[in-house]
């Protein structure tokens, strides 16, 4: 371990931080947005719209990020022309885009097959007995069926946010200097294995543990209503038991 | 598809082929040391020692933190120093070089090792209890409680759980082309560079990757149907 060269990079591996997390942000915020089309098309009974997002969810699932990386990198980068021509060649011109676009495809792909598994596990007599109410499609959507998916998805959602989250490495394979696009960087001008690589490890577990955290306490949130009530105990002034996050 | 396209694909897809072997290779090796980190690490989760308990969870926790491209560097530069200075406590003073086959091997090993063990633990905890007094009361002893009751079963509840990991883990021996393996990715990666064809190479890449995933899905089904042949379904 040489702590010089720990203090002399770190301003930098922390720029690389804030790129990662940049990547994640974006890559999750179009993957969501994505799925609010991509969900409805896969639940869809007509073929002509479940069998092609079917397709897009297979390919995106049955391959490794890094050929999806490169088939959009390298792949339709190869046609300058077509770009140029309809003024799109930007997004081609190096790799934070396309990984960008990578990225969102991918998640969007896994997080679709997540909420299709939630959506078609919620217990039926409660759809019916909204639409008994005479709640419309909307308010069904907004008040039983997102709000009940959400904390069923959120175990598996944190998973996959913490998938993300680890292969955004994968940018730094095309040109992105994000933490472990500066570590090679600066593996490649001193050789020091032992000391860098190590450290960018850490900040990538500190990146884990705090979206673990993140979602247990967002998870927490969302299920007031099945912990037991604060007791009586509560109104005599006695010291209640913590109220803390538990895994389950 | 253009005639260079064609002339491209002529001249360049069966250079696929090997590296869709070398995949292969990288992912079998990467499997079967997964599985043994694997049974080790459940052993460890599911130890009355504290020390491997907090070993085995050492372990899974770091590795799902760690990207495998981190792993795969300090494996592939940091390893042949290592062994050196091993090989060095007795009186091996040669230079060693760490083969990117090995690092690999290794790196993807090692870090679905700490999957495994997940699917490994849940496997055993899923062996009904008194099974294992029952065949203490017949008088086994440990080993052979483990031979003939204990791993039987552990594989057929295993099996689904592997599956998975083993899909996710053919996926990820991708990265190992960061190192020079001349596995699929690589040997796309230089087909693409030599005829200017990105797209094409990386598309039939992929393709050959869903073709090994389809496979594997045929071959788990049928692991899974062997595996619980015993069992009547209800």
């Amino acid at each position: 371990m040489d702590f010089d060269l720990i203090a002399k990079s770190l301003p930098d591996m922390l720029k690389g931080v804030a790129i990662t997390l940049e990547l994640l942000v974006l890559s999750l915020i179009i993957g969501a947005c994505l799925c609010a089309v991509v969900v409805p098309l896969r639940l869809s009974r007509h073929r002509i719209l479940w069998m092609p997002t079917y397709a897009y969810i297979f390919f995106f699932r049955g391959t490794p990020l890094l050929i999806q990386l490169y088939l959009i990198y390298y792949g339709l980068g190869q046609f300058h022309d077509f770009w140029e021509s309809i003024g799109l060649w930007f997004i081609f011109k190096d790799g934070f885009w396309p990984a960008i676009i990578t990225f969102s495809l991918n998640t969007a792909a896994y997080t679709s097959e997540i909420l299709r598994g939630a959506i078609l596990g919620l217990p039926h007599g409660e759809i019916e007995a909204a639409k008994a109410c005479g709640m419309s499609r909307l308010l069904l959507l907004r008040r039983i069926i997102l709000p009940k998916t959400a904390r069923l998805v959120l175990p598996a959602y944190s998973n996959e946010v913490i998938q993300m989250m680890l292969s955004t490495s994968l940018a730094s394979l095309v040109t992105i200097y994000d933490l472990m696009g500066v570590t090679k960087q600066f593996f490649n001008r001193t050789y020091a294995v032992y000391t860098l690589y190590p450290t960018a490890g850490f900040m990538y577990l500190l990146m884990m543990l705090g979206l673990t955290w993140l979602f247990r306490s967002i998870e927490f949130r969302l299920s007031a209503h099945l912990r037991d009530r604060p007791s009586a105990a509560a109104a005599t002034g006695e010291p209640l038991p913590a109220l803390t996050p538990t895994l389950r | 598809m253009s005639a260079s396209a064609i002339q491209a694909l002529r001249d360049y897809a069966w250079m696929l082929l090997p590296g869709f072997g070398m995949t292969v290779a990288v992912g079998l090796a990467s499997m079967a040391l997964a599985i043994v980190l694997g049974l080790i690490g459940a052993t460890g989760k599911l130890a009355h020692s504290f020390i491997a308990r907090a070993s085995a969870t050492t372990y899974t926790t770091v590795i799902r933190g760690e990207p495998e491209l981190i792993l795969l560097y300090l494996v592939f530069y940091g390893g042949g120093n290592v062994l050196q200075k091993i090989a060095g406590l007795f009186g091996y003073t040669g230079y060693i070089e760490v083969n990117p086959f090995v690092a690999g091997v290794v790196t993807i090993g090692f870090a679905y090792g700490a999957y495994a063990t997940e699917v490994f633990r849940g496997a055993i905890l899923a062996v009904p209890k008194g099974q294992l007094e029952a065949a203490k009361a017949c008088g086994m002893n440990r080993w052979l409680m483990l031979r003939r009751i204990l791993m039987p079963q552990v594989w057929r509840f295993a099996i689904p759980g592997l599956g998975n990991v083993w899909l996710v883990l053919i996926k990820a021996t991708a990265v190992t082309s960061a190192i020079g393996i001349e596995e699929l990715t690589r040997k796309a990666h230089l087909a693409s560079g030599a005829t200017h064809q990105a797209f094409l190479f990386f598309l039939l890449t992929a393709l050959l990757y869903l073709v090994l995933t389809a496979v594997s899905n045929v071959a788990f089904h049928r692991a899974e149907k062997h595996a619980n042949r015993g069992v009547r379904r209800a």
